[in-house]
């Protein structure tokens, strides 16, 4: 099913935003919907998105690789994007990243067993004054989490868990 | 002309047009510049940092705007930073310094940076002794690496970007010339980066891979040893080849080439080519060159070559002398008199041809020339005029092309068709269906099979696009063979014809008519005056035919049939094919590559081409063949030496006169300039010290009186119930014996196919990728079916040379 | 005194359009608009010495007056790209006070002449962008956006754009190359955006704290927006401080606030009251400051002063750095982040951060010899220059200034 069929109305209201000769510009916007459901951009996603805006598949892949919020791999269901920069790891960000691989039994980059989280560390957020800090990345789009305790990202992990199993 | 702007550069005094930018302007003032990312065909885009000069620009007084003077000079201000010579323009009064301390200082910072990732692997890189990086590091870089050799990143070295192109990511420099090439010259955008930083790889994502008919140029004008095609990789050192000059004989556009040979020991010592690179002509080719034309000269190495003359001896061919065999020729030919029929095809030069139509001539015979396409006598009359380059049309100018797909017929046309079109031309493309160069259209003229020349009269009309075409101050149109057979395209050929010629667009430069003929020098079989036949079967039934440079038999089924009723075949070609399999008479002819001539492209530009390797056997120029034929009939034609026979052909053909051989090796300067000591600039292209050819008039040039007949076309077959109207169309890499020899192409030329409308394929019940099989006009075989909704709905569409004999529109069964 | 961009903070639920509006919210855009001329609104602009917050401090009414009249349409970008290290400013305005943005965008257009505005927003602000979105439409409802604004025939829509993860996007080609669809990579300058920008159109593109200055400019006059902050940079500025201190966060201040007042009278003071060591002025693009001298903490903040000890004002985002950090780590701290940043187009960056990240790993593990750490600073500075833009140079900066004004912490990793 393609973008359109799926999201008659996001692709209408995101393509009204641009001159219609320049609706190249559409296909950042675009990948984001393609990714919102499995969190990851297929190869027939970029097709379907190349046709639309009439430019290639090398083209969209290539936007693809550029920009570290999109994904073309299937991971975990939720990106936790834990910010070591400078001034968050000057507050602590490395250690609360440790102890919470230490937590998750797992390493930076990797997923959790049941395929709920992606562990990753990321470049500054915009959130120096409030680390340690991450967002999440998911489906629903993207949350920052900030004065983060490794404890308090446990128990977000649980009611992130919780209403995925509701879900199915 | 543009404004010129006086500038100093390292001392020198430059002048140069306005717009130039300062690594240009420096290489016309005979200065390097050491560029990787810049390239004169290409927008500059600053990447690469190598070309790093100081720029100093005379400060002017806020209130006069005049120079602000010192010490009876004006005063200099050199910027803080160093800056890209690639990206500035020239400005009046500029001071340019390339070489002094800080811009050395810099360029080999720029050079010790891009080695820090390089492999230098050159003792095994195929650019190795051509490479522009090792040149340019030998040249300006720091001698010494201070980067760690232990920390040099691994990547990829073979991946290959579809099956003719290979990409090396150690290599690569991420200079995007590639990837600009592409989307600027080639408007393919199929390359392209993926990651970013030091992770930046080139990726193709396109189905297939690298889908462009122009890959080839790509590894021409990569700076390093990262892109190398499957053909020449690995195959010889640069060093190790001699270059000949050549014309590519695929196509009527007729790009100079340069055939690199190499003494090879896998080919038991014999010297043969081991690539085709473009030869730069900027009224023809520029620098580029399609891969159909980098990539399918292996035929004239086939096992396929015939090297001896062959007489058919108690229903066998057995050996014979060239005297025997030609003897044995000429009496038939005599004994038939009226009966005596020459089919030859656009495949041989203008020597042989011309040579072959006087032949037919004193003999009493007939000369057809063996193709699908008519017109040609009308390109003669209104073709366009000396002087025509594409690369000089452009606000102004209207270019028509119908019933072409330029993309598959004569790639390089459209590179520069479409060019033109971003210069400012009136492109209007007309087709029955979707084609490439639509995109790049003022307007796009979609018309029914069958109203082409309705089509072409509606461009005469006051109209949005007749006015368009009619204001214009020059226009040519391009014509072709898309949907349509003889009868169709000569009476397309005639409506363009009338349409230019009533409308004073003949005979000037940029103005008449261009065919866009199927083989290199079928322009040149018309200039000798050759005809078509409609019904060549009945034209060949029971006659005596001598037949140069084409497969009949292996062509059509009906024409193998009127052939086998044929009362005497003699057979001269270059390989085996059905056709010589039926011959009473063999002929070996050299391959182009083996012996010199002449070839007429479709702007009626003469070209020559040189012998690069030695004659395979026994192998004579197809001239040279005819002429000993003639000798033993009493005729006397040149058979020595193809000046010779090109002097006395000009003196006969008007549209040659005043052309000599020589002249036809004249050079004239170009720009860019490329070549082995400027490769870092242009690429690896060679220059043209050999000739840029001269181009023919016109009747209509020529002041002479133009009458143009008026064709009627015939009706379209219609249909019955369970039928389908199919039409011939014409494909880049199809099945034809220049092409089939050549492996490396097979993926790209695929099956016999059936392309249909998707709802008609469902009305059929067949699906894409299902075998059908297809008959019609007592021809059938089998097709795989291909979806396109390009196509119009009731119209399926039969590429030629695929095995299915289509000749012109017909009714077909599909089964 | 009272906020004049963090007005969220003496005004609650002034992102509510009926308080802002109570506020004197869209009176200076509807003055602009219906009374005056769009030069007059660029002039009053440039007469206040407003000077672009994204860290060039360029001034924003000479910007707006180089737009090309030849070349139509014209566009405004509002840059909320925020992602260097260190800032955060632009995500408060926008979250508390996003009419006074949007009412600075709206200005903007009309000055230049614009009838289409894109915010782009680092693609992490993807609430941010649902919440402007929000602002946006009760903005058109309300006829402060749309066509035939106030009765007149100007008309205006603005957009948000999200971006997806790219430093570089913050600077204003890069940004317009994204917002094209492309990957967001430099474009070479000259042309500038007032000449060639979104579509190959003349475009003004301006920082979110640039722009949210704007309403309050054109509501209280040119002479009271100079009668705070310097002669060299009047106005007020966000500082975002982060690093060691106490209280980080988001300070409004004139310029001409000493680091110490920022530092100690804000920001509490040094966590665990340990001694600054050094302090980067503009996040990881910053030249270090040595404080090794406790004088230095009492220089003004403003572009001119901070020039004067060997750094740059920047964006502002000042990062604290107390004595138990050492530089060998900072810089390969910094460093990784420019390389994982560049864009890779230019060899320069490319190439120059990859092998200087060699190196500061190499020191910071200490598999090092002094003789490696005079190869990165001369590697540093052989790339210095030479960059395509900026983020190429500035990652050479705490590089540079670590190794010289810091030497003795290099020295106590190194191998002998």
């Amino acid at each position: 099913m393609s973008l359109a069929e799926k999201y008659p109305k996001e692709v209408k209201q995101i393509l009204a935003k641009y001159p219609p000769e320049h609706k190249r510009s559409a296909v950042m916007p675009l990948l984001y919907l393609a990714q919102r459901e499995e969190g990851y951009i297929t190869k027939a996603a970029m097709q379907d998105i190349a046709r639309m805006l009439d430019i290639t598949e090398t083209d969209v892949a290539s936007i693809v690789g550029f920009y570290t919020l999109y994904h073309d791999k299937k991971e975990g269901k939720y990106r936790m994007q834990v910010c070591t920069d400078l001034p968050c790891a000057l507050r602590g960000a490395e250690e609360f990243l440790n102890n919470l691989c230490g937590n998750l039994g797992i390493k930076v980059g990797e997923t959790t067993a049941d395929g709920l989280i992606t562990l990753e560390a990321v470049t500054c957020l915009a959130a120096c004054d409030k680390a340690p800090m991450f967002q999440t990345q998911g489906p629903d789009g993207i949350k920052y989490h900030e004065h983060m305790t490794v404890d308090k990202t446990l128990e977000l992990i649980e009611a992130l868990k919780k209403s995925t199993a509701e879900a199915k | 002309m543009a404004k010129q702007i006086t500038l100093t550069i390292d001392g020198k005094q430059v002048t140069v047009p306005e717009g130039t930018v300062v690594a240009d302007a420096a290489k016309m003032a005979g200065i390097d510049i050491p560029v990787f990312c810049h390239h004169p065909k290409l927008e500059p885009v600053g990447m690469c940092r190598m070309c790093l000069v100081e720029i100093g620009r005379p400060v002017r007084d806020r209130v006069t705007g005049q120079f602000v003077m010192e010490n009876g000079a004006p005063k200099i201000q050199f910027m803080p930073k160093l800056e890209t010579a690639c990206t500035n323009k020239v400005e009046e009064g500029m001071v340019v310094l390339t070489r002094s301390q800080k811009a050395i200082e810099g360029q080999r910072g720029t050079i010790e940076f891009l080695l820090t990732s390089h492999p230098l692997d050159c003792p095994i890189c195929d650019k190795g002794g051509e490479c522009p990086l090792q040149n340019l590091t030998m040249a300006y870089g720091p001698g010494k690496s201070r980067f760690l050799y232990d920390e040099k990143i691994h990547l990829d070295k073979m991946v290959p970007l579809g099956e003719l192109i290979w990409l090396d990511r150690e290599r690569c420099i991420q200079c995007a010339r590639c990837i600009r090439f592409q989307n600027e010259i080639a408007g393919d955008a199929v390359l392209g980066f993926d990651e970013r930083g030091r992770s930046t790889q080139i990726v193709t994502f396109s189905d297939p891979p690298f889908d462009s008919v122009f890959s080839g140029n790509t590894t021409d004008i990569c700076p390093v040893g990262a892109l190398t095609t499957e053909d020449f990789r690995f195959g010889a050192r640069p060093w190790e080849l001699q270059a000949q000059a050549s014309i590519c004989t695929q196509c009527p556009v007729g790009c100079n080439t340069t055939l690199n040979t190499r003494r090879e020991a896998k080919a038991g010592g014999r010297i043969v080519v081991k690539r085709v690179m473009p030869r730069q002509n900027e009224e023809v080719n520029e620098i580029w060159l399609c891969d159909k034309g980098r990539f399918a000269y292996h035929y004239t190495e086939g096992k396929n070559r015939l090297s001896r003359p062959m007489i058919r001896k108690d229903g066998k061919l057995t050996r014979a002398s060239w005297e025997a065999a030609t003897k044995l020729a000429a009496e038939n030919f005599q004994k038939a008199k009226k009966n005596f029929v020459i089919l030859a095809s656009g495949r041989l030069a203008n020597e042989d041809l011309f040579n072959l139509k006087s032949l037919a001539e004193h003999a009493d015979g007939k000369a057809y020339l063996y193709t699908h396409m008519g017109g040609g006598e009308l390109t003669s009359l209104v073709g366009v005029g000396q002087g025509t380059d594409f690369g000089k049309m452009g606000a102004g100018t209207t270019i028509v092309v119908v019933a072409s797909d330029l993309y598959q017929e004569a790639p390089v046309w459209y590179l520069r068709v479409k060019q033109a079109a971003a210069r400012g031309a009136n492109l209007i493309v007309m087709n029955a269906r979707e084609t490439k160069l639509d995109r790049f259209a003022s307007f796009v003229v979609r018309y029914a099979y069958g109203d082409e020349v309705k089509a072409v009269n509606d461009l005469g009309k006051k109209n949005k696009i007749g006015e368009s075409f009619l204001k214009s101050e020059n226009a040519v149109i391009l014509y072709g063979s898309d949907g349509l057979g003889i009868a169709g395209s000569t009476a397309l050929a005639s409506a363009c014809a009338k349409l230019l010629h009533e409308n004073g667009f003949s005979g000037k430069p940029n103005n008449g008519l261009i065919g866009v003929w199927s083989r290199a020098n079928d322009q040149g079989a018309w200039e000798m005056g050759f005809q078509v036949e409609e019904d060549l079967a009945k034209a060949l039934k029971g006659k005596t035919v001598y037949i140069a440079g084409a497969d009949p038999v292996g062509d059509d089924p009906k024409l193998a049939k009127a052939l086998e009723g044929a009362e005497f075949v003699a057979v001269q070609d270059v390989m085996a094919t059905a056709t010589t399999e039926i011959a009473d008479v063999l002929l070996p002819a050299q391959a182009f590559t083996e012996r010199e001539g002449t070839l007429t492209s479709g702007v009626r530009r003469v070209q020559r081409f040189y012998a690069a390797v030695p004659v395979s056997g026994d192998a004579k120029a197809d001239f040279a063949i005819t002429s000993q034929i003639a000798r033993h009939m009493g005729i006397i034609l040149e058979g020595t030496s193809v000046s010779a026979v090109f002097d006395i052909l000009a003196a006969s053909v008007k549209s040659f006169e005043g052309l000599t051989y020589a002249r036809l090796a004249e050079v004239r300067p170009q720009w860019p300039l490329v070549g082995r000591e400027d490769l870092y600039y242009g690429g690896t292209t060679y220059e043209n010290k050999q000739g840029m050819g001269a181009q023919l008039s016109a009747a209509a040039g020529r002041g002479e009186t133009v009458s143009i007949p008026r064709v009627e076309k015939e009706a379209l077959p219609r249909p019955k119930e369970k039928e389908l109207l199919a039409v011939p169309v014409t494909r880049l890499y199809d099945r034809g014996t220049t092409i089939l020899p050549s492996e490396l192409l097979h993926q790209r030329i695929g099956e016999p196919n059936l392309v249909l409308h998707p709802s008609v394929a469902e009305n059929l019940g067949v699906v894409e990728g299902q075998k059908v099989s297809v008959s019609f006009d007592g021809v059938s075989g089998e097709a795989v079916v291909k979806l396109s909704d390009a196509i119009s709905v009731g119209v399926a569409l039969i590429p030629r040379s695929m095995g299915l004999a289509i000749r012109e529109p017909v009714a077909v069964k599909v089964k | 005194m009272a906020h004049v961009l963090l007005r969220h903070r003496d005004i609650p639920d002034i992102h509510k359009l009926e308080i802002y509006k109570k506020n004197g919210g869209f009176e200076a855009f509807k003055n602009a608009v219906t009374k005056m001329k769009p030069n007059e609104v660029t002039d009053v602009v440039k007469n206040s010495g407003l000077r672009g917050r994204g860290g060039a401090g360029f001034p924003t009414g000479m910007k707006w007056s180089f737009i090309d009249n030849k070349n139509w349409p014209h566009y405004v970008v509002a840059n909320a790209d925020e992602s260097e290290p260190g800032t955060f400013k632009d995500r408060e305005i926008m979250e508390g006070n996003p009419f006074q943005f949007l009412e600075g965008v709206a200005i903007a257009s009309y000055a230049v002449g614009a009838n289409a505005a894109y915010v782009y927003l680092r693609g992490e602000f993807w609430q941010i962008a649902a919440f402007l979105d929000e602002k946006i439409a009760e903005m058109e409802e309300a006829g402060y956006l749309g066509k035939n604004l106030f009765g007149t025939d100007y008309s205006l829509k603005i957009y948000t754009h999200l971006g997806a993860g790219a430093y570089i996007c913050g600077e204003e080609t890069a940004l317009l190359e994204s917002l094209e669809g492309k990957r967001g990579q430099p474009r070479v300058r000259p042309p500038f955006p007032p000449s060639y920008g979104l579509y190959g159109k003349p475009t003004i593109v301006n920082n979110v704290e640039t722009l949210t200055n704007v309403p309050m400019i054109l509501a209280n006059g040119a002479e009271w927006y100079k009668s705070m902050g310097t002669a060299d940079s009047p106005g007020v500025k966000i500082f975002s401080l982060s690093g060691r201190v106490r209280k980080p966060g988001n300070y409004e201040l004139p310029f001409g606030t000493t680091f110490r007042e920022l530092i100690y009278t804000h920001g509490g003071g040094v966590q665990d009251s340990r001694k600054v060591k050094a302090i980067m002025p503009a996040g990881a693009s910053s030249s270090l400051i040595l404080v090794n001298d406790d004088k230095i903490l009492d220089t003004p903040m403003d572009y001119a002063s901070v020039r004067t000890i060997g750094s740059d004002l920047g964006s502002a985002s000042v990062i604290v750095v107390d004595d138990t950090v050492s530089m060998d780590w900072l810089i390969n701290k910094t460093v990784h982040f420019f390389r994982h940043e560049s864009c890779g187009k230019c060899t320069t960056c490319r190439e120059g951060t990859y092998w200087m990240s060699h190196l500061t790993e190499r020191i910071h593990e200490g598999r090092a010899t002094r003789a490696d750490v005079d190869l990165l600073l001369n590697v540093a500075k052989q790339m210095q220059g030479k960059c395509l833009c900026a983020l190429g140079e500035f990652s050479t900066m705490a590089v540079v200034t670590g190794i010289e004004r810091f030497r003795s912490d290099f020295e106590k990793v190194v191998k002998a």
